[in-house]
C-alpha cells in the first residue's frame, strides 16, 4: 500500500532539506520511493510543497486531491490551503507560525485570526510550536526537521536509522542540533 | 550503486554513462538543473549558451566535429532553437546528438504551454518520451547508439514531473565513446538547395525505417491486464494511468514516440473493449491512433490544458470531483510570489510604476512579477528579448498616432544577451526613441543563479572575459546610456526624467547584485558595503501611514496593535529603498 506524506510552507522554510532527508531514509529502509516538487518561484516568497509516496511499488510521484495520510505545514495559511489534499482521517500537523504573504504587507488582504480554528473545525490538528521548540534547542532554522520528527512519530517510521540519515545530508557543525531537532519532533506528537 | 534522483539529474547522469563530452544549455525551468549537473562531471565540457538557439548550434559542431553531445532546454526554448534543429535533422549526426526539451503543463514557471512532441514530428526527429529517473538514464544512452545506428539527431520530451520528481535509479559506470572522425563532407554537411533535396528524400527514408524500429523498441511495451480498458499513455503520464485503473485495465507504454509504432497500437487496440488516450497538452498520439481508423477516447473527454495527475483522470472517467474536505475558503488569503528582501529590481520599479502616460514593455525574469501589486508597472510580457522590440513597435505607432506616450523596456541582463541585443541593435538603426532599462542583477536570477557572458565566469565556474553591457550598447551606437544604482530612488527619477526628454533611444543600466547572489570578488570590490547593514523604524518617528509599504518588500509588515511598521531583522539586508519612501525620515540604520 502506498502511502502519501504532503509538505507544504513558504520560500525559504526548509521543505525541501526535509524531505530530502526523508526520501532517503525511506530509501534506505527499502521502501521504493518518488518524490515531487514545485520549486520555480520558491525563492520569492510563493507557496511551496514537496510531495513524498512510498511503498512496495509506487506509481505517481503526485498526491491526489483528498488522498494524503498526513500532511505537515511549515505555517498557518499554508495547511488550510492543503486541506483539499488531505484524506478524511488524515493526520495534520501544523506549525504554529503566521507569515504575511505580500497582499497582507501592502494591506490589500487581510490574515485572518481563525485560521487554525477553522482548520480544526474539520480535522483534528496537531499543532507544534516548531519555531519556538528550534529556538529553545539553539536555531530556530531547526523547525524543518522538528516537524520532519512529527511525520517519523505520526507514520510509524521510528525504526529507521534517522541518525546515520542526518550524517549523510547535513553538515556536522549542525548534526547534533538537528539529531535533537529530530527527537523534540517525535516527542511532540502523542 | 541505488541513488534518488530527479529526472534532470537522471538525464545528466546517463550523458555521462553515455560517454557525452560536450553539452550547452541556456537555463529554463524545469530544465536549468540538466546543464548544472553535466558541469559538475570532469569528463564532459558544459558550457551556458547567451541562447538555445546558440546552444544548439554549438553541439551540433561537437557533432560533426566527433564528439557525442547534448543540448538541453525550456520547451519555449525550443521556438529560439527550431531554426538550426529543421535543418540538422536533414543533415544526420557524426558523433551522437540528443536534443532535451522540457515541456511545463500546468505552466508553473511559463508564460505557454506548448507541446514539443509536434517539433519531432514537423521537424522528423526521432523522439523518446521517459517517465521516471531510471528511464531518463535508460533513453538517454538508447539514444546516443541509436543516433549513431539512424543517423539521426534525438529529441528527449521531459515535462516538468519528470524533470522535477525523484525516484529510485541504479548507476553505473561510464562507457567512453570513441571520437569519430571529421572529414570533408559537404553532401552531408551543406546545406545547398541542390544537397538539401538529396537529404530530404534521405530523411524521409530514415523516419520510414525508425517507424520500423519504432514496432520493437523496448520502450513501447504492451502491458496486458483486464481487457475491459486499454490505455494508451507517454511519459508521466503512464504512472498516473497506473495510479488510477491498477489491474483494471491493459496498457500500451509508449517511450519512442516518433515515429510511432502504427501496428503495435492497431494490435494492442484490437485486443482491448475501449481505448483511453493519456497524454497531457495536445492530443499528439491521439490524432495518430485516429489516422489508424481506430476510435479512442481522448480529448473529448481529457482536458487539453494543465496536467494530466491521477485526480484529474479519476475526475473525468467517473464524472465527479474527487471528495475533499470543505472548508470556508474565504479565509484564504494569497501568497503570489515577490521581489526578495532587498531586490535591486524594488526600487526601479516602485518609482517606475508611479509614471503616468508611459506603456511598460517587460520581458521572462524575475521582474516580470512587477506586473502585480504593488508595482502594476509591466503592460506585456511576451517572450526572452521582446520587450525591447515591442516596445519599439508600440512606440512608432504611437507616435504615427499622434500621441505623446513614452515607451520604457525592461529586462534582464542574460536576456538581454540572449536574444534582447537583436533587439536593441533594431531599435538604433530604425531611428527609435524608446527608453530602454536593462536590470544588471550580474547573474540570471530566475532560474537559480547561472553565470552569463556579463558574470565573468563560466558554466564551469572558470573565469573568463566580463562582457560589460555598456560597453556593447555603446558600440551598437546608443548615444545615452546611464549606469545607476537602482537603490537610489533620487538617481532612478532623475535618470527617467533624462531619459523620457529624449527624442533618441537611451539605455538604463540598473547595476546592483541580485541579493540572493553568491558575490564574486569583483561584486565585493565593485559595490560598496553590499548587504551588511541593517534597516529599522523609529517608532517614535512612525504615524503608521504605511507608504513605505507599497514598496513591498517583504521583510516590512505593519503591527495593528501599535500602529506602526516594523522591520523584519532576519530578512532585512539594508537596501535603504524604505528609508527614502518614509516622509517622515522614520527609517534608518541600525546602529
Amino acid at each position: 500500500m502506498t502511502k502519501s506524506i504532503l509538505l507544504v510552507g513558504v520560500g525559504g522554510q526548509g521543505t525541501i532539506l526535509a524531505s530530502k532527508i526523508l526520501t532517503n531514509g525511506l530509501m534506505e529502509a527499502g521502501y521504493d520511493v518518488k518524490m515531487s516538487e514545485i520549486h520555480g518561484m520558491s525563492q520569492r516568497g510563493g507557496s511551496v510543497s514537496s510531495q513524498v509516496r512510498y511503498g512496495d511499488k509506487v506509481m505517481s510521484p503526485v498526491i491526489e486531491k483528498g488522498k494524503a495520510d498526513i500532511i505537515v505545514s511549515f505555517e498557518k495559511m499554508e495547511a488550510l490551503r492543503a486541506l483539499d489534499y488531505l484524506k478524511e482521517d488524515g493526520t495534520l500537523v501544523v506549525n504554529n507560525v503566521e507569515i504575511p504573504s505580500m497582499s497582507v504587507i501592502t494591506g490589500d488582504e487581510e490574515y485572518p485570526s481563525d485560521v487554525l480554528e477553522e482548520i480544526e473545525k474539520h480535522v483534528k490538528a496537531i499543532v507544534v510550536d516548531a519555531t519556538a521548540l528550534a529556538a529553545g534547542i539553539g536555531n530556530e532554522k531547526a523547525a524543518n526537521i522538528i516537524l520532519l520528527g512529527t511525520i517519523i512519530k505520526s507514520m510509524g517510521l521510528e525504526s529507521i536509522d534517522w541518525d546515520s540519515i542526518l550524517e549523510a545530508n547535513i553538515k556536522p557543525k549542525f548534526l547534533e542540533l538537528n539529531k535533537k531537532a529530530l527527537r523534540v519532533g517525535m516527542d511532540a506528537v502523542a | 550503486m541505488r541513488k534518488l534522483m530527479t529526472g534532470d539529474e537522471a538525464i545528466a547522469r546517463g550523458a555521462y554513462e553515455a560517454g557525452v563530452s560536450y553539452a550547452s544549455a541556456y537555463p529554463g525551468t524545469p530544465s536549468t538543473e540538466i546543464l548544472e549537473n553535466l558541469s559538475t562531471y570532469p569528463e564532459i565540457y558544459a558550457e551556458w549558451a547567451p541562447n538555445e538557439k546558440v546552444a544548439l548550434e554549438s553541439a551540433i559542431g561537437a557533432s560533426i566535429a566527433g564528439l557525442r553531445s547534448m543540448m538541453s532546454m525550456k520547451h519555449v526554448g525550443m521556438n529560439v532553437a527550431a531554426d538550426p534543429m529543421f535543418t540538422w535533422a536533414y543533415m544526420g549526426v557524426n558523433a551522437g546528438n540528443v536534443i532535451i526539451t522540457a515541456d511545463e503543463p500546468g505552466m508553473f514557471s511559463s508564460q505557454n504551454e506548448q507541446d514539443n512532441r509536434n517539433y519531432a514530428k514537423s521537424a522528423k526527429l526521432a523522439m523518446l518520451e521517459p517517465s521516471d529517473s531510471q528511464e531518463c538514464i535508460d533513453m538517454v544512452k538508447a539514444a546516443y547508439d541509436l543516433s549513431e545506428q539512424y543517423d539521426t539527431p534525438f529529441i528527449i520530451r521531459m515535462t516538468t514531473r519528470v524533470c522535477h520528481s525523484k525516484s529510485i535509479v541504479e548507476l553505473s559506470d561510464r562507457k567512453d565513446a570513441a571520437p569519430k572522425e571529421w572529414e570533408k563532407n559537404p553532401a552531408k554537411y551543406v546545406c545547398l538547395p541542390a544537397m538539401a533535396r538529396k537529404m530530404k528524400v534521405n530523411l524521409i527514408e530514415r523516419m520510414r525505417k525508425l517507424a520500423e524500429y519504432s514496432e520493437t523498441s523496448p520502450f513501447n511495451r504492451a502491458e496486458m491486464g483486464s481487457t475491459k480498458i486499454g490505455v494508451i499513455a507517454s511519459g508521466i503520464c503512464y504512472y498516473y494511468a497506473k495510479e488510477v485503473f491498477g489491474e483494471e485495465a491493459s496498457y500500451l507504454k509508449l517511450g519512442f514516440t516518433n515515429p510511432l509504432p502504427a501496428g503495435l497500437i492497431k494490435d494492442f487496440c484490437s485486443k482491448v473493449e475501449k481505448v483511453y488516450i493519456l497524454e497531457e497538452n495536445d492530443p499528439y498520439i491521439e490524432e495518430f491512433v485516429r489516422q489508424q481508423g481506430i476510435d479512442c477516447i481522448g480529448k473529448d473527454l481529457f482536458p487539453l490544458t494543465g496536467e494530466l495527475t491521477p485526480d484529474v483522470i479519476r475526475a473525468c472517467v467517473t464524472g465527479s470531483p474527487v471528495k475533499t474536505i470543505e472548508f470556508d475558503r474565504s479565509k484564504l488569503i494569497g501568497r503570489a510570489p515577490t521581489f526578495c528582501a532587498g531586490c535591486p529590481h524594488r526600487g526601479l520599479f516602485y518609482r517606475l510604476g508611479k509614471r503616468k502616460d508611459i506603456m511598460i514593455s517587460g520581458d521572462i525574469g524575475c521582474y516580470t512579477l512587477a506586473a502585480g501589486k504593488p508595482y502594476q508597472a509591466m503592460d506585456s510580457t511576451v517572450c526572452m528579448g521582446a520587450s525591447i522590440s515591442i516596445g519599439h513597435g508600440a512606440q512608432r505607432a504611437f507616435n504615427a498616432q499622434g500621441v505623446s506616450r513614452r515607451v520604457v523596456t525592461v529586462l534582464g541582463d542574460s536576456t538581454f544577451f540572449h536574444t534582447g541585443i537583436n533587439s536593441l541593435i533594431n531599435t538604433v538603426y530604425n531611428k527609435s526613441n524608446t527608453v530602454n532599462i536593462i536590470l544588471d542583477n550580474r547573474i540570471t536570477g530566475m532560474t537559480g543563479h547561472q553565470d552569463n557572458p556579463g558574470t565573468g565566469y563560466t558554466a564551469k565556474g572558470e573565469e573568463t572575459t566580463l562582457i560589460r553591457i555598456e560597453d556593447l550598447v555603446r558600440a551598437i551606437g546608443v548615444k545615452h546610456v546611464y549606469v545607476i544604482n537602482p537603490n537610489n530612488l533620487k538617481e532612478v527619477d532623475d535618470t527617467l526624467d533624462k531619459c523620457l526628454a529624449l527624442d533618441e533611444p537611451s539605455v538604463i543600466i540598473t547595476r546592483w547584485p541580485c541579493a540572493l547572489k553568491k558575490f564574486s570578488k569583483e561584486d565585493k570590490e565593485e559595490f560598496d558595503s553590499l548587504f551588511v547593514t541593517k534597516n529599522k523604524v523609529d517608532p517614535d518617528k512612525c504615524i503608521g501611514c504605511r507608504l513605505c509599504l507599497k514598496a513591498g518588500c517583504p521583510a516590512m509588515q505593519y503591527v495593528k496593535e501599535d500602529k506602526k511598521v516594523i522591520i523584519n531583522r532576519s530578512q532585512c539586508v539594508g537596501c535603504d529603498v524604505c528609508t527614502q519612501v518614509c516622509p517622515k525620515g522614520a527609517i534608518g540604520k541600525e546602529d
